[in-house]
Formats: structure tokens, C-alpha cells, sequence
């Protein structure tokens, strides 16, 4: 099974009965190694599941939602084990609280893998306490009893019971050591497997006040802010004068936006009795902003400096195996190409904002935050404030996409609140604030060469990546793995890097790394195959060869070569793919693409229709993907997976870009910035799991990645040219 | 000081007139389900109901609602029963659900002008962003509360709210300590 997340023999579960015949049972779950709990074996209340008086159960749900749908998961994997009705179960969102429930964070795709057995074998444990109870008080062996939909049944004396009626006794049962509880067998499963909607589904649609913007308290006061334009610019000096004139302002606070060593203020918030006044109060603001030489950042100079190092030798190596430059001698064809992406934003469709109350030295915050045990450290940090000072209500999240890991607006309504204290503060970043100060995705570039023999086969490949870090180091989300497919596979492989400085923050971005690298590395590969004269798939398949395990390097994990074989000759199955290369430039083409990231395999098949004017309308997406062996909530897995291929969607073919002139950001709105409107989208992502023998993964991201290169290719087979370039724009393609 | 009709309730605002009715609504009436995403009229988040029209609250100002007759995602319907909350409930047309109440409002206005949309005047009706994609499901979601509408189907997607024990006990035997054995759950759809 997987390793890593194997809980230890120290796990165990407590039961209690509360006031008003309340069973409340407590999971303390080891997680062995889970690097994210600082690699020792912390003890740590992972989960809780209460059964009240009228049978209904209250089930914990612990991580952020973010739409990904965690929140209806987790507990069904509880709900499963204990074997109650689906329909008895309530499901209450927790406070965040690392010591009680460890990691809480929505990342990485991991909350499924981490919480897999954990979460099954507490429901089981609590099952199998109440089996105990009402097997002791029939007088009759445990084996004999039976449960369906939280009730207990003896069939040879024909007595039930709910699980209710044996709280008081199952409290009594000495609790079964976690990893010792037996599992129900797959084929006995009635949740796990089935669509459920989410749970917070009835009271979006009632527009109840379930997100972080949505929090109201009595007293309320709001926050708008005005941020130096320029990354790490501070407040020279500042005029409020005109601003505390106008009437509903409260205050002015100068603040760190969290960017900023400690002591250092680059933001003025503005306090008003509303929000609309603070934001229309920015106009009256005067600020001199300390910009030092940050105005020499800009989107062109990158692409000189880029350029510079991309015609000179790498500063460093990524990975040097075998001897490129033979390989490349020895080659019967050689194919060289340039590739690049651009800065990208996250654009959440709720802005980031928080809320915050700080009162008799205790700060309370509504965070909308992926990640708010970071965020408690920060806010400890900034406000010299204990970290059990401070309790954070985590709220639903109207968009994660990796923006809402960072901390930023948690540090920053905490230094608002604290200068307005005993008053709820609630600060929201207007759209444009939003936009241009997020964490991006970084920008990069790659010359790629490769060799192929007389076969057709790769055998040599050469890349130099340019992109953004200090001290030969990258900078967050600019990091590229030495196993990037197909590394593992070729005998000589060399990856050269070189880093340009930024001012510019950067950050996780849904699928991070692996949506530009499998851009990169997918389109030069239909290249490769087309200068071997095979169809993509037929080339992957003839790369990966034997099936067998390629081991893990660094923070790469191992690739099972079958299982990526199998996703890539399933979906040539599904979509028809018929194997040909394009013939001509007709408007219309297909294009493939694999990617394993995050823990999934995901090949999948593009259908795209270019028109004579060069626009672009892809009108049938296949996907076929291998997360495991289970797909828990297939409704909402499906989604995931549409998800994220608009998304890769919007990424690459609606202009998405960040561009920076004179230190500060271009983009402001949805006007410079676009998302996916309805009409640009497919009309059609149909999807297909298969089914491996490996405990299941995350779906917030792999299926992302591969969407990308499946567009150029299915591009290059409408039109003949080559998008070596993100955004695409054909008039940049090459014919 | 601006006085309109909002969810049947009549309201005076003690706001500035230039207000727009997005911040009025969020800030001083508590009805929180209208979104603020761009504040240019351009994502339909904040979409709400002026007169029967479907309108982006970011762009009109309490002054220009005066004396009008404002239905918000609130009020839409008091127990969730509106066709399109319906039907996008039945097809999850929804992830993370910041942009919903906007397209819901936009596809209750489409409805109430036209009961039988083709997917060409969805997709027109409805240009809200959704950045999360559930675009490949809101056509379907759109065309399936129209025909609820129509009285062509009827939905039975989740309990509704409010549901009371006794009601749920029906569906759920292990809700009541001495359940009837005979009768297999009904399906709700949950």
C-alpha cells in the first residue's frame, strides 16, 4: 500500500458519552512520516464522528473547501466503515487547528492519499465498538452481529438496535487499536463508489453566507487597501488627511502585506463603515512609494535576459546523465525548438479577503485560506502574538487554484484589526488589487534539442530552463525535476537551468510545475514523433517500453510505466484515435497528450476546429485517467476532471498572461486577464477511470496538465503550425 | 435616502444614493448570497433581479433603484424550489459555488421570457464566469429546469431544507428507534 501514509500502531480511537446521550468518538491518528507534520510521529486527534440520540451522525470535516469537494469526501469514507445511511449524516466543518487535526490543507491533490485509510479505519473502529456493545448485551458472539444503516442486527434472534440505543455501553468497550480493525471488503461498499453531491450544495443554491466575504458580524467595519504597485516598494510617505475627512472612514493603517521583512509597511488599509467607502476613500489617498530600483523588472526584459542565457552555457545542471553530446553526434536526426509560457495569476472568483476580531489580546479570524495552519505561524509572527492566541473558522472557499496557500491576507486583516480593536474587520481585495498582487505562476523558457537513431528512437535529449531564483536556487513554483518524462527513459539526458531575478512573489498555480512542463515536454515530443514519423501515442508507448517501476528521485515520486501504458492505450481506445499522422492543414485536427503528476496518470485526446480567421473551438475533449483503485465520488470526480481541463484550457488558448512594466503589474480585470466564458468551452470533456491495485489519489490537478499539449498538437494537426508559446496566438505559431 | 423593494420587503437605505446595490445589499441589508467578483459587470456574480430583469448590481446604484422591485439569490424562492436551483442541484452544475446565485438569477430571468431555450440562447443568456468549469453541466442543468418549468419533469434531487424528523424517519429507518422493517429506503438522489 502506500507507504508514506500508513498510520502507526500509536493510532487509536477514544469514545465518550456527552451530555444528552451524545457518543463521540475521537480518532488520534499517527501519521508515520507525513512530511507535512514535520516527519516525526505527531499524535493527533485526525477526525471525529458524534452519534446523537436520534441516531442522526455528526461527522467532522476537517480540510478546506475549496469546490473540490473534500468536504462531502472525507466523511464519506467514515460514514462507509461506520455503515450508517448516507442520509444520517451531518457534516460539520471544524476550526482549524493543526494540534488537534494535523495537516489541513487543500494541496498538492494529497488529501485523498493521506486520509484514505485513516479516515476508513475510524469509521470501522467506531463500528466495530457499538458491534461489541450490542453483542455483550444480547449475550451472543460479535461475529453474529451484523449492521446496516446505523442500526445493529442479530438475524438468528431476530433483534436490532440502533446504534443510538448503544452509546452508553459502547462507551464502555475498550477501543480497538486502529491498524488492527478489519475493512469492509470493496464489494460490500454502498458509499465509497457512489455520487454524492456536495453537502453544501443546497445552501449555495439558497445564496447562504458560507464563504469567507460572506462573513458578517454585529459591529462590523470593512477594509479596503491600497498596495504599492511595485512588489516589494515600501510607503515613503503618506497624506490621509482628505481620507479621514470623508465621512464612514474610521482609519488608516499602514501595513505589511507579508512580503516584507517584519517592521517594513508597503499597504495602507483603509477602516470605513462599509466597504464601498473605503474602496471610493483610495482616490483621496496620498502615497510617495519608496521604489528603490524595482522599476527595471518588466516583462521585456526578461525576455532579453532570457534570450541572453539561453544563447550562453547553463549556470547549473538539473540532471547530466550519460554524455548528451554523443548522443546528439551519434544521432541519425537532430530537432532543436524554443519553448515558453508566461507569469500567470490565479484569479479565485471570490478576491482574497479575511476577517478578523482582535480582542483582550486574541486575534479571531474567517479565513478563506487553503492552508491556515501557515497562516496562524505568519499572523503569530507579524503580531508577536501566541499561536494559541489566535483561532481561525475556516469558511468555504469561493476558489483555491493553489492563491489561497499563501497567507497574505491573514497577516494583513490581523494588523488591521489589531489597530481597530473590539471591532469585526472585514478586508476585501477589490478585483484589480486582487489580480495585481497575487503569487504567480512563474514565467520560463526552454531550448530543447534531441537526438533520434536510424529506428526513429530517442535517444539523446538536451534542455536548457530558464526561470526565476537567486543564489542557484528557483524560486517557489520554478522548480523542474530531473525525472521530467521522458528523463528516466534515455540514456544521455541533460538539464541545464539558469535563474533570472524577479521582485514578483510566485506561487502554486493548480498543477504547479506540471502545467508548463507538460506543455513543454508533450508538444516537443509530438516533434519528435513526427520527425520519426508516428503518431504521439505510439511514440510515448514505444519510449515507456517493458512495464516496471521507475524509481523516485528527490521529491519526484516513482512511475509505473504500465499503468501510464495503459491510461494512453485506453484513451486511444475511447477516443478512436486512429493512429494516422495529420495529412494537410484542414481546419480540423486531434491532438494527445499524457502527463503523471500528483500522484495520477492522465492521457487524453483534443478535437479542435481552427477557422480561417484563426479562431479556435475545441469541441470534444476524451480523458482517460488512473487515480487508483477506487474513484470515490464519481459525480464530483468527473467534475474535478471537466475542471481542470478548462482550466488548462484557459491557461493556453484565451490569453491568459501576467506582464509587468516598470516593476508593477499590467493586468487589472477580466478585461486584461480573461477566464473561460461558456462559449469558448468544449462542449463536451467525456471521462473515463481505469482501475489499478494502488490506494487512491487526488483529483484537484493531474488531470490538468496533459489538456495543454493535447491542444498545440491538435493544432499543429489543423493547421500545420507549431505553438511553441503560451498564450497561443497563431500569428505567433510556427508554419 | 434610496427606498425599493428588495425580496418583497420594503427598505430604505441609509446610504449614499451612489451606493451600488451590490455593496447596499452585501453590507447593509446582510443578503450576502449576491457576490462581489469584479465590481465592472463583467463576471455576473452579483446578479440579481430589478423589475424582472437580470442585472449586474455592481453597475446600478441604490439611486437608480429607487422605488424598484429587487429579488435576490434570498428570495428567489423561499424553500429552494425555483426550477433552476432544482435542476442544478440534480446535475451539480456546481464546484465551488461563488458563481452560482449569479447564474441561477440569469437563468431564472432566461426562463421566466422563454421556456423552451435552445443551447445557442443558454449559452447567450448565461455569460457569467465560472472559474472552476462546470460549463460542460449548465446547459444541461439550464435545459432540465426548463422543462420543469414547463411541468415536462419533476426533480426530486435532494430533501428539501427544513425537513423534519419524522419525514426523514420515513426514508431513513434507522432515524427512529423502532423501524419499520418492511419497506426499502426511497431513493432520494442524494
Amino acid at each position: 500500500m502506500n507507504a508514506p501514509f500508513e498510520i502507526s500502531r500509536r493510532s487509536f480511537l477514544s469514545a465518550s458519552l456527552l451530555a444528552g446521550a451524545v457518543l463521540s468518538f475521537q480518532a488520534r491518528l499517527a501519521l508515520a512520516g507525513d512530511g507535512a507534520t514535520g516527519g516525526e510521529d505527531e499524535t493527533v486527534l485526525n477526525a471525529f464522528v458524534r452519534i446523537n440520540p436520534d441516531n442522526s451522525v455528526i461527522i467532522g470535516a476537517k480540510n478546506p473547501e475549496i469546490g473540490q469537494g473534500v468536504k462531502t469526501m472525507l466523511p464519506m469514507l467514515i460514514a462507509e466503515e461506520l455503515d450508517v445511511d448516507w442520509d444520517q449524516v451531518h457534516i460539520e466543518q471544524t476550526l482549524a487547528d493543526d494540534k488537534l487535526y494535523g495537516r489541513q490543507s487543500a494541496g498538492g491533490s494529497r488529501s485523498t492519499p493521506v486520509n484514505w485509510l485513516p479516515m476508513r479505519q475510524t469509521g470501522a473502529a467506531a463500528r466495530q465498538m457499538l458491534v461489541t456493545a450490542a453483542a455483550a448485551q444480547w449475550g451472543v458472539a460479535p461475529a453474529s452481529v451484523t449492521t446496516a444503516k446505523g442500526m445493529v442486527h442479530h438475524e438468528p434472534s431476530g433483534r436490532s438496535a440502533t446504534y443510538a440505543s448503544l452509546a452508553e455501553a459502547a462507551s464502555a468497550i475498550e477501543p480497538p487499536a486502529l491498524d488492527t480493525v478489519p475493512l469492509k471488503p470493496d464489494d460490500s461498499f454502498r458509499i465509497i463508489g457512489t455520487s454524492r453531491r456536495g453537502v453544501d450544495t443546497p445552501a449555495i443554491l439558497q445564496g447562504k453566507p458560507l464563504f469567507g466575504i460572506d462573513t458578517e458580524l454585529p459591529g462590523m467595519v470593512y477594509a479596503a487597501i491600497e498596495a504599492c504597485p511595485v512588489f516589494l516598494g515600501t510607503i515613503g510617505s503618506f497624506d490621509d488627511a482628505a481620507v479621514k475627512a470623508i465621512k464612514g472612514v474610521i482609519a488608516v493603517v499602514p501595513i505589511n502585506s507579508g512580503i516584507l521583512p517584519k517592521g517594513k509597511f508597503d499597504t495602507l488599509a483603509i477602516v470605513a463603515d462599509s466597504w464601498w467607502t473605503a474602496q471610493q476613500a483610495r482616490s483621496q489617498l496620498k502615497v510617495e512609494w519608496d521604489l528603490g530600483d524595482l522599476k527595471q523588472f518588466s516583462t521585456e526584459a526578461y525576455a532579453a535576459q532570457a534570450d541572453a542565457a539561453l544563447e550562453g552555457a547553463p549556470q547549473g545542471d538539473i540532471l547530466k546523465k550519460g554524455d548528451v553530446e554523443a548522443g546528439l553526434a551519434g544521432a541519425v536526426k537532430t530537432v532543436s525548438a524554443r519553448y515558453d509560457y508566461p507569469f500567470l495569476a490565479h484569479c479565485t472568483l471570490e478576491p482574497q479577503n479575511c476577517t478578523g476580531l482582535f480582542e483582550d489580546g486574541a486575534l479571531t479570524l474567517w479565513a478563506p485560506s487553503q492552508s491556515p495552519g501557515s497562516g496562524r505561524r505568519q499572523v503569530s509572527d507579524i503580531l508577536d502574538l501566541p499561536q494559541d492566541a489566535i483561532t481561525i473558522h475556516m469558511t468555504r472557499i469561493g476558489g483555491g487554484f493553489g492563491r489561497r496557500l499563501m497567507a497574505d491576507y491573514m497577516v494583513q486583516v490581523a494588523q488591521i484589526a489589531r489597530a481597530v480593536p473590539g471591532k469585526p474587520v472585514k478586508m476585501i481585495y477589490a478585483r484589480a488589487d486582487d489580480v495585481r498582487h497575487d503569487y504567480y505562476r512563474p514565467a520560463g523558457w526552454h531550448a530543447l534539442t534531441a537526438g533520434l537513431d536510424k529506428d526513429g528512437r530517442l535517444v539523446a535529449l538536451r534542455d536548457h530552463f530558464v526561470s526565476f531564483g537567486a543564489d542557484g536556487q528557483p524560486i517557489r513554483a520554478a522548480e523542474m525535476e530531473e525525472t521530467e518524462f521522458p528523463a528516466q527513459l534515455l540514456p544521455d539526458v541533460h538539464f541545464g537551468v539558469s535563474y533570472l531575478a524577479t521582485n514578483l512573489p510566485t506561487g502554486w498555480l493548480r498543477a504547479p510545475t506540471s502545467n508548463a512542463m507538460a506543455f513543454v515536454f508533450q508538444s516537443f515530443l509530438d516533434e519528435l514523433a513526427e520527425a520519426a514519423g508516428v503518431d504521439l501515442p505510439t511514440f510515448v508507448l514505444g519510449l515507456l517500453g517493458e512495464d516496471r517501476l521507475l524509481p523516485a528521485v528527490g521529491r519526484a515520486p516513482q512511475f509505473n510505466t504500465g499503468r501510464a501504458r495503459a491510461v494512453i492505450e485506453e484513451v486511444c481506445k475511447f477516443a478512436g484515435w486512429d493512429g494516422k499522422r495529420p495529412t494537410g492543414a484542414s481546419g480540423k485536427g486531434r491532438g494527445f497528450g499524457f502527463y503523471f503528476s500528483h500522484a495520477g496518470y492522465f492521457a487524453e485526446v483534443l478535437d479542435v476546429a481552427v477557422s480561417e480567421a484563426g479562431d479556435i473551438v475545441v469541441e470534444k475533449v476524451h480523458v482517460v485517467g488512473d487515480i487508483g483503485s477506487h474513484v470515490i465520488n464519481p459525480i464530483n470526480a468527473e467534475s474535478q476532471v471537466q475542471g481542470s481541463v478548462l482550466d488548462g484550457l484557459a491557461q493556453s488558448m484565451i490569453g491568459q498572461k501576467i506582464d509587468q512594466s516598470e516593476g508593477a503589474i499590467v493586468q487589472e480585470n477580466f478585461d486584461s486577464f480573461p477566464l473561460l466564458r461558456i462559449e469558448t468551452a468544449p462542449r463536451e470533456v467525456v471521462v473515463k477511470f481505469v482501475t489499478s491495485p494502488y490506494p487512491p489519489t487526488g483529483l484537484g490537478e493531474p488531470a490538468l496538465p496533459p489538456v495543454i499539449p493535447a491542444l498545440t498538437n491538435a493544432i499543429y494537426a489543423a493547421t500545420g503550425k507549431r505553438v511553441r508559446s503560451l498564450p497561443i496566438s497563431l500569428d505567433n505559431a510556427v508554419a | 435616502m434610496p427606498r425599493l423593494t428588495v425580496n418583497d420587503r420594503p427598505v430604505e437605505f441609509d446610504m449614499d444614493p451612489q451606493t451600488p446595490l451590490l455593496w447596499a445589499l452585501r453590507d447593509a441589508a446582510n443578503l450576502t448570497g449576491t457576490k462581489y467578483g469584479c465590481g465592472e459587470g463583467d463576471c455576473g456574480a452579483c446578479t440579481v433581479l430589478v423589475d424582472g430583469s437580470a442585472l449586474r448590481s455592481c453597475l446600478i446604484t441604490l439611486a437608480e433603484c429607487e422605488g424598484r422591485f429587487v429579488v435576490t439569490i434570498e428570495g428567489l424562492s423561499s424553500d429552494r424550489s425555483h426550477p433552476v436551483q432544482q435542476a442544478m442541484v440534480a446535475e451539480q452544475a456546481i464546484q465551488c459555488g461563488f458563481c452560482t446565485p449569479g447564474i441561477v438569477i440569469n437563468g431564472a430571468a432566461l426562463l421566466a421570457r422563454n421556456s423552451n431555450p435552445s443551447e445557442a440562447e443558454i449559452r447567450q443568456a448565461i455569460p457569467n464566469l465560472c472559474r472552476c468549469g462546470v460549463y460542460p453541466r449548465l446547459v444541461r442543468a439550464i435545459q432540465r429546469a426548463a422543462a420543469v418549468a414547463r411541468r415536462e419533469e419533476t426533480i426530486s434531487a435532494a430533501p428539501a431544507p427544513g425537513i423534519t424528523r419524522e419525514d426523514a424517519a420515513r426514508a431513513v429507518p434507522a432515524m427512529t428507534p423502532e423501524p419499520d422493517p418492511a419497506p426499502e429506503p426511497v431513493p432520494t438522489g442524494q
